[in-house]
């Protein structure tokens, strides 16, 4: 399954509050949290970007709070995958626990600007910025985290364990 | 094995456990807060578990927009209220019991040596002070650990820091902390555990063990920890809840890094914005004017954090040109501190003393700041827009130099002010 979109490119060390500030932490609705996905990133967020696109960030990305509202914020505003030179092990976590894709690439990373054209086959573990022509290959998750990805979810896989 | 690679084997009933393995552990402990319960109750609900694992070993502390910050935030406490009624848990901290989460949970004797403890809240590594394994989740991660008593994990590679010598005048362990991840940045330690060792342990009281794996979380770090010894055993004997165990690194355990730290070349430091890793020795802040201190928070918030500010502000007033808050981290520290005489000394400062809640830390209440403001914090994270608004900023800092701050308006070590 291929996945395509556009590249919103983010520095390094995103933290959570930044995806999604404390502000708006008195809820847990997804819909209410994906109104303000990103924005002390970046403040105009919202009204730039649609359903479909990809994020991505540098080293680091997630860092800072558990809070599983960023990574429910991200999926709930329609983003399809976020990619990382590498990521905060927490928000890595939440991301499989409720099935958000996300890519490790850091060569794609690197070269990736805002409104490049990016192509994922998840199944074959390929990354490529068709912008730039620049390809990344990207290992497998471990066994028992594909079997938590492919059942959309934590919660999801013991229900069905 | 070390110390971290032994708890996490005992817990999923291997011989040994290695690096980088995946594996399913037993939890002793399953902590939520106001903020992230809600979201791993509701999945809880809907996934037809009807009893959560063990009733004592689930923990729910609304402290973050308590008391009740506004509707919606009364709204999440409530669902934590009706739950732990619904489901009998017995360490539902409501306001008036409850503190800071992770000042309270070892105050109660919850964390405990050996245990494992997992946490919807990033700072749960404070309870690696006590030699247990203790790791911040997400919400989906306390569901599942509710309705199993499991939580899936990587074995992490430890770093061993070798802690020489000793601390100077008016430095603690949020000193030493903020140090370390100035040196190893806030990715230095991505997925690993941090194991705090050396001559300097045994002088470094519990107060600031719990400062220095309460911040392991800021350099990527999955645990912090330290080895139990006669301090610990002090700490822990009369208040433990729960059975525990003092494991220790073998002498052969592996490593991926050793680094040595002489604590005594160690300045008070000071966390400049947005970053904890732009950490500085205070001197170099002395030109930063703020507009408020905070005092208090899961890092520094315990009776050693208020003497050492109360010992500064006696007698003295604050600055005029700027807010002090003081936040107590839990119920029994603000007692202690009203028996000391230190909430006077504050009252009498100029400063407000408020009931235990994580507040202003994370940008939440009790003192958030307006667009082109400045605060010096206790608290563990400057990141953009942690207190306030977007284009404010917080410099991070131990009590002693918050309290010397206070007084003199722009950022500054103690010496300033007690001569």
């Amino acid at each position: 399954m291929k996945i395509n979109g556009k590249a919103w490119k983010f520095s390094d060390n995103i933290n959570t509050d930044e995806i999604i500030p404390a502000r708006y932490l008195n809820t847990s609705d997804p819909a209410e949290l994906a109104k303000h996905c990103m924005e002390d990133a970046d403040p105009d967020f919202m009204n730039k970007y649609q359903k479909g696109d990809i994020i991505v960030g540098g080293v680091n990305f997630g860092c800072g709070s558990s809070r599983e509202h960023a990574p429910i914020s991200i999926k709930e505003a329609g983003i399809s995958v976020v990619i990382a030179s590498s990521f905060a092990r927490i928000f890595f976590r939440n991301c499989i626990n409720i099935g958000l894709p996300i890519v490790e690439a850091d060569e794609i990373s690197k070269v990736t600007q805002s409104g490049d054209e990016i192509e994922i086959d998840l199944a074959n573990g390929i990354v490529e910025n068709k912008t730039r022509s620049v390809k990344q290959e990207f290992p497998e998750f471990p066994a028992f985290m594909q079997k938590i990805i492919n059942a959309g979810g934590l919660m999801n896989f013991m229900k069905i364990s | 094995m070390t110390i971290t690679e032994k708890i996490l084997a005992a817990h999923c009933e291997k011989e040994e456990v290695k690096a980088g393995e995946f594996v399913e552990c037993n939890v002793d402990v399953a902590l939520g807060n106001d903020i992230t319960a809600p979201i791993a109750i509701k999945q809880f609900r809907d996934s037809g578990v009807k009893e959560v694992f063990d009733k004592k070993r689930v923990v729910l502390v609304p402290d973050h927009f308590t008391p009740n910050k506004d509707i919606k935030s009364a709204e999440q406490v409530k669902i934590l209220r009706d739950f732990a009624k619904e489901q009998k848990i017995e360490n539902f901290f409501k306001i008036g019991e409850m503190g800071v989460e992770h000042a309270l949970l070892p105050e109660k004797g919850i964390a405990v040596p050996g245990n494992l403890i997992i946490g919807a809240d990033s700072h749960t590594c404070t309870y690696g002070a006590l030699g247990a394994f203790a790791s911040g989740v997400g919400s989906t991660d306390l569901a599942y650990a509710m309705a199993t008593g499991k939580v899936w994990l990587k074995v992490p590679e430890s770093i061993k820091f070798v802690l020489e010598g000793s601390m100077q005048e008016w430095v603690s362990g949020k000193d030493i902390i903020l140090y370390i991840i100035g040196k190893i940045g806030v990715s230095g330690a991505l997925y690993k555990a941090m194991e705090f060792t050396g001559p300097a342990v045994s002088s470094l009281s519990m107060d600031s063990r719990l400062s220095i794996a309460n911040m392991a979380i800021e350099a990527g770090g999955k645990n912090g920890i330290f080895t139990p010894d006669e301090i610990t055993e002090d700490y822990v004997k009369d208040r433990a809840r729960f059975e525990y165990k003092n494991y220790k690194s073998d002498n052969d355990a592996e490593y991926c890094e050793d680094i040595k730290i002489d604590i005594s070349g160690i300045a008070p430091q000071v966390s400049f914005p947005h970053l904890p890793e732009n950490a500085k020795d205070v001197k170099d802040a002395s030109s930063i004017v703020v507009d408020q201190v905070v005092i208090g928070s899961c890092t520094n918030g315990r009776i050693e954090d208020l003497e050492v500010a109360a010992r500064i502000l006696k007698g003295k007033k604050v600055n005029p040109n700027l807010r002090t808050i003081i936040i107590p981290a839990t119920q029994a520290i603000y007692k202690e501190a009203m028996k000391r005489g230190y909430l006077e000394i504050f009252v009498d400062a100029g400063a407000a003393v408020s009931t235990p809640t994580c507040g202003p830390c994370l940008g939440g209440h009790m003192g958030i700041l307006a667009k082109g403001e400045k605060a010096i914090a206790t608290t563990n994270r400057n990141f953009v827009g942690r207190m306030g608004h977007p284009e404010s900023e917080v410099y991070l800092s131990g009590p002693a130099v918050a309290a010397a701050t206070a007084i003199t308006g722009n950022i500054s070590h103690p010496d300033e002010v007690m001569k």
